[in-house]
This record gives structure tokens, sequence and C-alpha cells, in this order.
């Protein structure tokens, strides 16, 4: 129910914001139906999941102006309600599990199997071990993640939370919400957790 | 012809059945390296194209030589840097490869299907598109980059791609501005262009259609963004759709002035 009241809040604010002109608000009617009618389902790429945008995914979409303060706070509010922390408690799994997730691009493009296993693909955007050369720099740099932080219960809960739903602290962000999105399961999310926060980690040595 | 190039093609018609009797990467990466010594293979898809521009064909057995593409029939020279384009004859903005079908339907008397059947090539199975883009392109290689927005049409085409451009959708909530809208941004080590910058925009702009050394073919620009939407975890675009057509417009406008300078060499 809260979770539903926070989401209703969000729409409203993104609804009064929104001042766009007849014809502003035509061509946005064009480039909608040109999503349904020229694009073709594919694995596990389909018409229907680009149709459906989600409160975040629409306000994020915006390009006049950087949504207010308070866009971006319903955002992260809405989104932090989303997260669900691991059943057992238990943050850390494999870091060398999470070392292939990390390494992994595959999943949920259109040339992938449907109900395939995902990968995370974070080297595509972030520095993580020092051996890996080939990578990203979109997001910042997680090299010595755990070093600097060490693992103590806020920093395992806020790591956790990012890698579920970045948005939550970061309205808008690049980075894909790898838990709530459904890209990543627990056990995942676990192993990447210790590719961070692992002393034994590569990450952090 | 110029010798260099029959070099260029004897070396690579070597190379391909050499390939094919042992399938050996490194005599592979030997034949790219003969290949890029002598010039950029995009000349032999350019040469190719000529060819097909210019020979009879389709049911109607003619040439394209009596092709629009909006500078007049037949006129190749500038008609890329202004395209993509409004026509009057279909009242509808159509970048190049739309406006080939059009040409190759209504000349030829091909059928769309006919005429959109290989739109991008692969070992065994040419396309007909690329090396006709190819050719047609390179006849606009110096001019700047100059895209109308003042029809109507032209500015919708604009407006909806701009809207396309940053559109988040899909399981990763990507749009093409969640990599192309920042400076100095790579992914693993892949360079991005920020095409909302218009010296970036400009350079990438100017130099599409490519020779793609990683797939051996010449890919246009519908490739390009149709390889993007995949990795963007986006559905299948169409070939030669209006929703491309409107993405090619909102690069091609945010490059205006660039030096066209293609078929280029990429990776």
């Amino acid at each position: 129910m809260k979770n539903l009241i926070v989401l209703c809040s969000l729409t409203a604010i993104i609804a009064a914001c929104a001042t766009t002109s007849e014809v502003e608000k035509n061509y946005d009617k064009v480039m909608l139906n040109l999503l349904k009618t020229d694009f073709i389902s594919k694995g596990p790429a389909t018409v229907e999941r680009i149709l459906t945008q989600d409160d975040v995914q629409k306000a994020c979409s915006t390009f006049t102006s950087a949504n207010s303060d308070k866009v971006s706070e319903a955002i992260q509010k809405s989104q932090l309600s989303t997260i669900k922390y691991p059943s057992d408690s238990n943050y850390l799994g494999s870091w060398s599990e999470g070392e292939k997730i990390a390494q992994n691009g595959r999943g949920m493009q259109s040339s992938d199997e449907v109900g395939g296993v995902n990968g995370g693909n974070c080297y595509a955007c972030h520095q993580i071990t020092k051996a890996e050369i080939s990578y990203g720099n979109i997001g910042p740099s997680l090299y010595h993640y755990g070093k600097l932080r060490g693992s103590n219960e806020a920093t395992l809960k806020y790591t956790w939370a990012k890698i579920y739903n970045s948005q939550a602290f970061t309205a808008c962000s690049n980075m894909p919400r790898f838990g709530h999105s459904g890209i990543l399961n627990e056990k995942q999310i676990k192993d990447v957790m210790a590719l961070l926060l692992d002393p034994a980690s590569p990450v952090n040595n | 012809m110029k010798p260099k190039l029959v070099i260029t093609a004897l070396l690579l018609l070597n190379a391909f059945s050499y390939a094919h009797a042992d399938g050996s990467s490194s005599d592979e990466i030997a034949k790219y390296r003969q290949i890029l010594s002598e010039g950029n293979p995009a000349e032999l898809w350019e040469m190719r194209g000529e060819e097909l521009w210019k020979k009879k064909a389709g049911p109607k057995n003619v040439s394209l030589e009596q092709c629009d593409l909006g500078k007049g029939p037949g006129i190749l020279k500038g008609a890329y840097v202004e395209l993509p384009k409004y026509f009057m004859d279909v009242n509808k903005v159509m970048d190049l490869e739309q406006r080939l079908i059009y040409c190759r339907t209504t000349l030829q008397g091909l059928t769309v299907k006919q005429a959109t059947a290989v739109p991008f090539g692969s070992v065994g199975h040419p396309s007909d598109i690329e090396p006709l883009v190819a050719y047609i392109a390179a006849e606009s290689r110096g001019m700047a980059i100059k895209i109308s927005t003042k029809h109507p049409l032209e500015k919708e085409a604009y407006e909806v791609g701009k809207r396309l451009f940053y559109y988040r959708a899909g399981s990763h909530d990507f749009a093409c501005a969640t990599c192309h809208s920042q400076d100095n941004k790579r992914i693993r080590l892949q360079d991005l262009s920020n095409l909302v910058n218009k010296s970036d925009a400009q350079k990438t702009y100017t130099t599409w259609p490519a020779y793609r050394v990683s797939q051996g073919e010449v890919r246009t620009m519908q490739h390009r963004l149709s390889d993007c939407m995949r990795q963007q975890r986006f559905p299948e675009p169409k070939y030669a759709s209006e929703s491309m057509t409107s993405l090619i417009m909102f690069m091609a406008k945010n490059a205006d002035g660039g030096i066209y300078d293609a078929p280029a060499l990429k990776r």
C-alpha cells in the first residue's frame, strides 16, 4: 500500500511538471506509434517491454530540462522501497563467480536466448580489478571498493541496494536496476557483492 | 579502375578461397594487413555499387540512373549529405536507403520484398544495398552535411528522432542517450561518440557508411543503428523504417556542417 502511494505521488509530480505544448505532444505520439509499428519482438527483447515504460523510465526520458529536485527525490524514494535484501541476511557469495558475471555481457538482447543466464557486464562501464584493463568509464572505478570502505552492515546494505536498484540513490542513473528489473538473481548479486567486498577478491588487493 | 584496386580485389579473392580451404584465422589477419596497406576495401563496394547503379535490372530492365535522390534524376553529387529529406513525390521524409527502395520498386519494378531482400551482406550472401550506398555516399566526399528541417515533416522527423534518442525502456533502462550523450566515454575500450555534441556528431556521422574490419563488410547507418538497438536491449527495428529515418535525421542534423569523408574504415 505504501509503495502504491509513493508511485502515485511520483506520477502526480511528473504530470504536474509536464508543460509540453500540443505540438510537442503530437511528436511524442508519433514516436510512440513508431515504436509499435517499426520494431519486431525477437528473443527476450520484446516490443511489449519497450512500450510499457514504468514511471522512472518515463521521467528519465526527458530531454528538455533536468528533472527538478522534487522529481528526483520522488524517484529515489519510490525506488528505495522496491529493494529486497537477501532472504538469509547473507550478503556475500563467491568473488570468482562474481568476476564471471562482471565479464559477461550477454543477456536480454534480441540475439540472446529466452531464459538464458544474464551477465552483469560490469566491466562495460567500470574499472573493477587491476588485471582487467579492458574496462569502460561511464561509471566510477570500483577498484579497491571494499578496501576503501570496509564491510560493515551499512556498507553491505548500501552496496546491495545500489546493485539491486541504482535509482534508489541517483535518480535517472545510467546503471541498470539489476535486481529490480530481474537481470541478476539474488545469488548472482551476492557473487558480485563478494567481488567488490570480499578481502580475498582481487578488487581489494 | 585503379591498378591498386585490381591488386586489392585479387588479394581479396585469393584470401577468401584460401580461408575457405582451411579456415585459418592467421591468414585472415594477414589478408587484412595486406589490404590495409593497399587502401580501404570499401572501394570494392563503391565499384560494385557503380555497376549496380548503371546496370539494367528488374522486371522493367532499366538502370537506376534516373533515380532522383533529391538533387534531380541521376544526380549523385551532394545527394547523400542532404539526406534524409522530404520528397514531394511520396510526401515523406526518406533516408538514402528508403529512397533506394523507392527507386528500385518504381523504376525497376522490383517488389519491396525483393528490394530489401539482403539489407546487410554476409559471406556468400552479398547485399546489393551496401555497395549502392557506398557508391552514392562516396560521390559526396569532401562536401558539407546540409540537412533541412524546414518542411514540417522534416522538422517532425528530427523531433521524433530526438525523442527516440532519449527514450529509456526495456530490461536495462537504456536509451541511445545512455551511451551517446556525454563526452569522452567508453564501453570497455571502445570510444563512444557524444551525438549531441556537434563536433563529435560530425566526426561520427561523416564517417558512415564504413568498411568494418571486424565484419569484412561495408556497413550502412541502418546496420549501425540496428546493432545499437540490439545492445540497448530493444527489439529489432524494421529495416528502413520511419523510426530509423527519424533517428538518422536527428543525428544528421546534429552533424550539420561536418565535412563528409566516407565510406570510411572502422574497427
